[in-house]
């Protein structure tokens, strides 16, 4: 992945002279030099964070009931490939964003694991649901449930609901949006760079 | 048959049968020792004709476990329900594997879940719990897991 996607949105560095981009254009890419010896093009990765947010394809992931309510925001109703979540892909090599559809007991953790570290960066994870927040309803009193998803892999969005709004999984999608477009997604701020921008992004 | 006819006509094959009033279909009490050749007879009598077996459950009442048994007829469409009492301490009772072949992973279920030994069964191991598990098994009622139970 291309180090500047993690250093998009900020401003606090003066352009060096002669970054500046086309003349008389407003909207040209602005080059800046990091302390590194990098330059970040803030403008291109404002632009690469929109074409990605827009481009999420979710992989076919649901262990329980929830999973009912995915297969009906992907189908004609409510439909989440009008934002970009065009098609579900059976393969985690083609998948943006795997949707933790249900109930992670303990022999599927590795599976879910695996699963995750098979996705091709930039990859992220919604928790959909009690079960895959907490456990859920099998908080208390089981052997085999793992409680909440997050044990096993790190969590971007999580949606509340046993199981969740058909609208309620829209919005979380929409909400990963945004997350990405402004560049705070866990992985966009994972390793935040030694500059007075890294450090404006730890303060967010 | 109808639940009436069904209770006369098994009241006839087996006479040392009791049922239990109340359920959508006929229940029957078996003894543990008694079951195999009950179920080779309600399989092989040509007017019942139970030959699929739909479901295996069993139950722990704390004092003893009940092994529950669903048989139907793909010819005739009736079922019954059989219920075995089994001593908590030991539960056993003799596989029905050889009679109806969906029993051969049910039963490992009931075993592995319960602990019910299935005597004659040819393949008695872990079903779905990972390899080596160790322990009282999960559907006990007095069943803890101190690592990954969390208590109510």
């Amino acid at each position: 992945m291309n180090d500047s996607s993690n250093n998009s949105g900020f401003s606090s560095i003066p352009p060096p002279a002669g970054g500046g981009g086309g003349a008389g254009s407003g909207e040209a890419v602005q080059i800046y030099e990091t302390p590194g010896g990098g330059i970040v093009l803030s403008k291109l990765d404002d632009v690469i964070n929109w074409a990605r947010s827009n481009s999420l394809w979710p992989l076919t992931f649901a262990t329980s009931c929830c999973g009912i309510e995915m297969m009906a925001v992907a189908s004609a109703k409510y439909d989440f490939s009008r934002f970009g979540f065009e098609v579900a892909r059976a393969s985690p090599r083609q998948a943006d964003v795997i949707i933790i559809a249900g109930t992670i007991v303990n022999k599927m953790a590795p599976v879910l694991k695996r699963l995750y570290d098979q996705m091709a960066d930039p990859k992220y994870v919604i928790a959909m649901g009690a079960c895959a927040i907490s456990g859920g309803p099998f908080f208390y009193n089981t052997y085999s449930v793992v409680k909440g998803a997050d044990h096993v892999i790190p969590v971007d969005v999580y949606v509340a609901g046993c199981p969740p709004r058909p609208e309620a999984l829209l919005h979380a999608l929409i909400s990963l949006q945004e997350k990405i477009k402004s560049g705070l997604t866990r992985e966009q701020i994972q390793v935040p760079k030694p500059t007075a921008a890294g450090d404006k992004l730890h303060q967010l | 048959m109808t639940t009436e006819e069904l209770k006369i006509h098994i009241t006839e094959l087996l006479p040392a049968a009791t049922f239990e009033e109340g359920g959508e279909w006929l229940n029957i009490n078996v003894e543990p020792k008694d079951w195999h050749s009950i179920a080779l007879q309600l399989r092989n009598d040509p007017a019942l004709f139970f030959d699929y077996l739909f479901c295996v459950t069993c139950i722990d009442w704390k004092t003893h476990l009940t092994m529950v048994y669903h048989v139907s007829s793909t010819k005739y469409r009736h079922c019954i329900v059989i219920k075995a009492k089994l001593d908590a301490a030991a539960p056993a009772i003799e596989t029905v594997s050889d009679i109806w072949q969906t029993a051969n992973f049910n039963e490992r279920e009931a075993y592995e879940m319960f602990g019910v030994n299935f005597i004659n069964h040819p393949d008695l191991r872990l079903l779905i719990l990972p390899d080596g598990w160790e322990g009282k098994r999960p559907m006990l009622k007095d069943f803890e897991d101190p690592v990954n139970m969390i208590k109510l």
